[in-house]
Formats: C-alpha cells, structure tokens, sequence
C-alpha cells in the first residue's frame, strides 16, 4: 500500500521554478491556442469565398503590356471561365480601334420622348448586371426650360411619355477628350483610346471608386457585388476591354458598345431608339451624319461645358 | 557587424517581449483592443467574400466611414510635427522626449490610414498594381498616386526618427545628429505635404462644387493641427496616469496654445467658407445645402454638423479662455474639438460631396454595422499599436530596459501594480 502513495523514487525532485516555468509554458500554450481559435474563428465567412482569384488571375500583366500571344491565352482563360458560368462559349476577341476614327454622339433633345428603351438595349447588350441593377444611361425628366439637373427627376414612371411640359435628357459616359476619370486614377486602369473611346480594363482596376468621385455625369458605376446575369441572356458577342462579365469590386461605364461600333456596326442604344433621337459616327468623316450635324446645326450643347472636359456626346435641337 | 545585426535583433526581440508584459490593467486594455480588432476582421472577411455590397456605400455615395476616417487620420498624423517645431525649431530641450510620443502617434495614425484604405478598395488582391516599378503607377497625374507616396514615405521618416532615436537611447549611446535631424526637418515639411496632399485629393475633382474649392487645404491643416495636438494632450496625460513617466504640465500647455491658435483659424475658415457658399446663392450651393440645412427634404448630417460646430464654439471658447489653463477644462476642450472635427473632416467633408450626385439626385448614406465594425476594428489596432509602441518606448527613455540591463528580467508595466522606477 505505500508504495502505490510514494513517489517513484527514480524520478528526482523538481527544482524549484521549473513547476512555475512548466505552468506559464502551458498559460501561454494556452492564450496562444485560444487566441488562434479566435482568429480562425474570426475569420470563418472566408470559408464562402466561390470566387476566389486564380494564381494566373492573381499575376495577369496590364493590357497594354500583353502581347499578343499572351492576349490569346488571356482572352482563352476568360472565355473558359465566361462557358463555366454561363454553360455558353463565347466569342470573345480583344478589338483595336480602327485608324482614322473619331466615334462621336449626338442626341436630338427634341425628339426623345424618354422611353428608355435605350437603357434596357443596353443592358442586354452590353451584359449589365441585372441583380444588383446596373445601367449605362441614365435619363433625366427635365421641366421645360431648364436644363439643371437638379430640377430633373430620375424615377418617372407615367402611363405614357412623353409627357406635356417635360423634355428628357438620356446621360451616359460622355466620352470626355480631357476625361477626369482617367486622370485620377492611381494604377492606369481606365484610359482613352485612339478613336476616343474611354476603356477600363476590369483585370486590373483596383476598386478605388476614385473615378467615380471625379466623374461630372455620374456615368461610372461599380459591382459592389458579383454581377449577376441569367444564363441565357448572356450575349456571347463580347471583347476584352468592354462587354465581357466583370467581377465583383471593379468599374465599369459606357464605352459606345466598342464591341460593335469597331466592326461597323451601330451602338445598341442608337438601334433601339423609336424616334431617331441618337446619331452616332465617324467625326472624322465629313459626310457622317455626326459631322453634318456639328456642322449644320445651329444650337448643340455639351453637358456642363464649364467643366473643361469637351465631351463627345453632343445634345442638339431641331432648330 | 555580425554582432551589431545580433544586437539590433535582440533590441527587436526585447521590445517585442515586453509588449507581452503588464499589469492587469494593461492586460484588460490589450484583451478589449484585440476583441475590437478580431470583431472587425471577421467583418472584413465577411466584406471581401461579398464585396462592398455590405457597406453603405453606392454608386451615388461612393466613399463611406472609411475615407471619412482617413482623412481625419491623415490629419492627426500630420499634426506629429506640432511637437516637432518647438523643439526642434524653437530648441525646447525638455520635451525632446515628448517629440517621440507625437511620432508615435503618427506611426499608429498612419498605419490606420493604411487601413482604411484598404478596406476601402473593390480588390484588395490587385493591391500591387499601385506599387511603383512594379504595378502601373499613375503619378504625378493621380493625386491617389501622390498619396502613396507621401504616406508611406511619412511613415518611414518617423519610423527612423523614432527608431534610431529609441534604439541609442537604448544602447546609452549619443544619436548622431546628421542620422537624425536632416529627417526631422524632411518630417516637418512631409507633414504638411501629406495633408496638402489628401486636400488636393478631394479639391482637384472639378465635377464635385463642394470639394473644388482652395480653402478646402488650409482647413485641412487648421483642423489638423487642432485635434492632433488636442488628441497629443490627452495622450500624454494618460501616459503620466499609467507610467511613472515625469511629463511637465508645461509640455500640455505648449500644446494648449497651438490648438487654441489652430481653432480660431479653423472656425475663422468655417464661417468663410459658408458665407461663400450662402451669400452669393449660385446653383452649386445644394451640398453645403444639404449638410448645413438639409436639401429637398433630406437632412441626415444636419444634426452632426451642428453638433460638430457647436463643439468647435464651445471648444473654442474654453480654449481662448484663461480656464483652459486647468487640465480639467482643457480636456474636455480638447474631447470637443477632436469629437468636432472628427464629424467636420470626416462625414461632414466626404458625404456632401456627392449628395446630390452630378445628375442631381439625392441618395442618403449611413454606414452598415458592418462597415461600423470594420472601422472600429481599425481604430482598434491603431490603439494597440499606439500602446505596444508606447509599452516599448517609456521603458526605454526610463532607462529601465537597455543594453546594460540585457540579461535581466523585464521591467515591470509602470502602472499601480508594477514597481515604481524612477524616470530617467
């Protein structure tokens, strides 16, 4: 029996600390272990990341420093990515603006009887996210006489336009010569092509909204959530630098529908119009429509010409 | 050379040791700051899995807290340099000591800035887009790319300042002035660079009437070098309060003058900046409209920007009064001003802006609990950080954690459970 009581003899007594040392060693395994804990706990929501960011997302170089063989496996990439989602392969190609071009708008304020179906051309078009909505143009009821945008409201909702004693005024990316948007951002990611397109690469936008802040037409808009676009109305026409699905976190705006406007072709929204409202084309041409209208006119006006942008998109009257 | 990376490492190592050590009032601190901190990091996760839907913020109000705050911090850690002057300029010898609190602070306030802006960005993962050399950095055009630049070389001038500082001091060693003082000076004039900077981030949009405007710089730095030096005031009483560190009444009222002097500019730029606005009435007048009134029905800053002026006249008037010179009264001066301020530079200068947006429609902002967790994690970690620094630094300027102590326990937490030392 007093062998069970008695320490083994074998085992020498410990020296006196080492008790301690050997109770603040497992104190602090223990605010070690718990502290851990807290932080795996802490950062669990990670655990619904679906879309995370490939290492080849992760490392892609800047547009304008692709080449062309690395363009190929980039638009590749994307394109395995977009028939993933969406169970469609798209075409998808990266079109450069073509030589001698000018694109410029012109919007008749006399004719647009505020319809909207411009807006929602344009989001089919151009793959905008239905849920969260995000719209390219936005148009404004504006009482007759003025044209201060506070006095425009945003959410009309008639049984039939047009309406008497209001005119309407459809905005979107005004295609500044001297962009604002393009100026303050940090990292180049928007920028003015040669035919005076202003492009966004979503790849390498950083989501700072700066260009947001700068912008006087409130025409960038940005997925502050994943877009969300039903299966089958993706438009599987798509290019690089404008309707291809964006990701969460990056902007996006207008860029005159470059995806079909470099291959001829007219703007969505123009198409769509009921009215003939909105003209568009080569400025650089003089016989363009465009061109005959900056030319013939005699009143057209560049929203908030104060500014020093110079857009490109011209409202006219039929004077 | 081996041995001087052997030391230095083991400074390191010290430092980050007795960081660890305290008393229970420390450890009470340190645990609440860390809770903060894990709070707004599970937030943060839950922000980066479904992006910035979860804030408040919108395509109409596209900057939220986060640039409120740091742009407020921006200015707190400008206003490290209010200390720096007098000593250095006017050659106050007894508060040389004191300059490295004020250094520290803006060490913490500028790692908080860096995280807000953090937070702040869509993708956080292309961060490296903005690194010079590396990404594609839009400068000088982007005044985003200034930023950049002047924070973070900020941050550095006072990391070396402090650290070289700290580290002779450690090893009882004379700093050599030519490693040290040319940084300094650099430091007074990057100080008012970098909320020049942040000013002109703001002043040069053009689109944006309320912000395109050149008093928006000068109160930047009035109201900077008010609630910085106000915010060194408390912190150093409370430096005093937990450490046996000697800090003279002398030192608080030096402060006292700068931010008396500072809020007269300040509240003087105040009232030009509304007569402009009001008096002349023009179209552009609808943000200052809505923050100081209300607009079309929509007035949710209105009852924060009076709080915050009223705070400002209040704090004002203690502060020219001769009863400020009474540390209880020029507290809460000093909590006015920073609780002012922070409303004032913060929502009260990045909300307006963008109510209404440029097509003219008003959409409200709040911030989201989660986006309000983030933001007082950051806060959080900046406290941590400003406390771990601190728990570093007094030890060292006591002279009870050096070189010629090395193999000795670590010095107890100055508080009321640790030994008393006297101060060195």
């Amino acid at each position: 029996m007093a062998g069970e009581t008695n320490p083994p003899s074998s085992l020498p007594e410990p020296p006196p600390g080492a008790g301690l040392n050997r109770r603040s060693f497992l104190r602090n395994s223990a605010v070690l272990a718990s502290g851990l804990a807290a932080l795996a706990a802490s950062l669990a929501p990670l655990r619904d990341l679906k879309d995370s960011t490939s290492m080849e997302q992760f490392l892609q170089k800047y547009y304008k420093e692709l080449t062309p063989a690395e363009m190929e496996k980039v638009l590749e990439r994307i394109a395995r990515e977009v028939e993933r989602e969406y169970g469609i392969r798209p075409h998808l190609r990266d079109v450069k603006p073509l030589d001698g071009v000018q694109f410029v708008y012109a919007l008749n304020l006399t004719r647009c009887i505020g319809c909207r179906k411009c807006v929602h051309a344009c989001v089919a078009e151009n793959n905008l996210s239905r849920n969260p909505e995000i719209q390219y143009i936005r148009v404004l009821r504006l009482p007759h006489g003025s044209l201060d945008v506070e006095k425009a409201e945003h959410n009309y909702a008639p049984d039939q336009v047009p309406e008497k004693g209001y005119f309407y005024m459809p905005v979107q990316c005004q295609q500044c010569e001297n962009p604002p948007c393009v100026k303050v951002c940090p990292v180049h990611a928007t920028w003015q092509e040669a035919d005076g397109i202003t492009v966004i690469d979503y790849d390498w936008c950083i989501g700072c909204r700066y260009c947001t802040a700068a912008c006087p037409y409130w025409a960038r808009h940005f997925n502050f959530t994943k877009p969300s676009i039903p299966k089958d109305r993706l438009n599987p026409e798509m290019a690089y630098l404008s309707n291809r699905p964006r990701r969460q976190g990056v902007m996006e705006k207008c860029h005159f529908c470059l995806q079909r406007t470099r291959a001829g072709r007219y703007p969505a929204c123009l198409e769509v119009c009921p009215t003939g409202a909105r003209k568009f084309g080569n400025v650089l041409d003089p016989d363009s429509e465009v061109a005959q209208i900056l030319k013939r006119k005699r009143v057209f006006i560049q929203l908030k010409e104060d500014l020093g942008t110079s857009p490109r998109f011209f409202y006219y009257f039929d004077v | 050379m081996r041995t001087a990376v052997r030391n230095y490492f083991f400074f390191l190592w010290r430092c980050a040791r007795i960081a660890f050590v305290g008393d229970w009032r420390y450890y009470l601190w340190m645990g609440a700051l860390t809770v903060l901190c894990l709070l707004g990091l599970n937030a943060y996760a839950k922000q980066f899995v479904h992006g910035l839907m979860v804030t408040g913020m919108s395509d109409e109000v596209s900057w939220g807290v986060y640039i409120a705050n740091f742009t407020f911090l921006v200015g707190v850690a400008a206003a490290a340099v209010m200390l720096v002057i007098p000593v250095y300029i006017y050659g106050i010898k007894e508060l040389h000591d004191l300059v490295i609190f004020g250094e520290l602070l803006a060490v913490a306030a500028i790692l908080m800035c860096l995280g807000f802006v953090t937070v702040d960005l869509g993708r956080p993962d292309r961060f490296w887009h903005l690194i010079p050399g590396v990404g594609q950095f839009n400068f000088p055009a982007s005044m985003l790319s200034w930023d950049v630049i002047v924070l973070n070389g900020y941050l550095l001038l006072n990391v070396h300042i402090c650290g070289y500082l700290l580290y002779c001091r450690y090893q009882n060693k004379k700093p050599a002035k030519w490693f040290y003082i040319p940084f300094v000076f650099i430091a007074i004039v990057w100080a008012v660079s970098i909320h020049t900077v942040t000013a002109f981030l703001y002043v040069g949009l053009g689109g944006r009437p309320f912000w395109n405007s050149s008093i928006v710089g000068p109160r930047f730095l009035a109201s900077a070098f008010t609630a910085g030096p106000a915010i060194i005031i408390l912190a150093l009483q409370v430096i005093r309060h937990v450490t046996d560190y000697r800090i003279p009444d002398r030192a608080l009222l030096l402060l006292r003058n700068i931010v008396q002097v500072s809020m007269l500019i300040n509240v003087f730029l105040l009232v030009n900046e509304v007569f402009k606005e009001f008096y002349s009435g023009n179209l552009h007048v609808a943000s200052s409209k809505y923050l100081f009134v209300g607009l079309h029905g929509y007035h949710a800053l209105v009852p924060w920007i009076w709080t915050a002026i009223g705070f400002n006249l209040v704090a004002m008037v203690l502060l020219v009064l001769p009863l400020s010179r009474s540390l209880g009264y020029l507290n809460l001066a000093c909590v006015l001003s920073i609780v002012g301020i922070w409303i004032e530079k913060g929502m009260g200068l990045v909300i307006p802006g963008f109510i209404p947006t440029p097509l003219g429609e008003i959409i409200e902002y709040a911030p989201s609990l989660n986006e309000t967790l983030i933001s007082f994690g950051i806060w959080a970690f900046g406290l941590l950080c400003y406390t771990i620094f601190l728990r570093m630094s007094v030890p060292i300027l006591q002279g009870t954690l050096s070189k010629a102590n090395e193999g000795q326990p670590m010095p107890p937490a100055g508080g009321a459970a640790g030994a008393r030392v006297p101060s060195g």
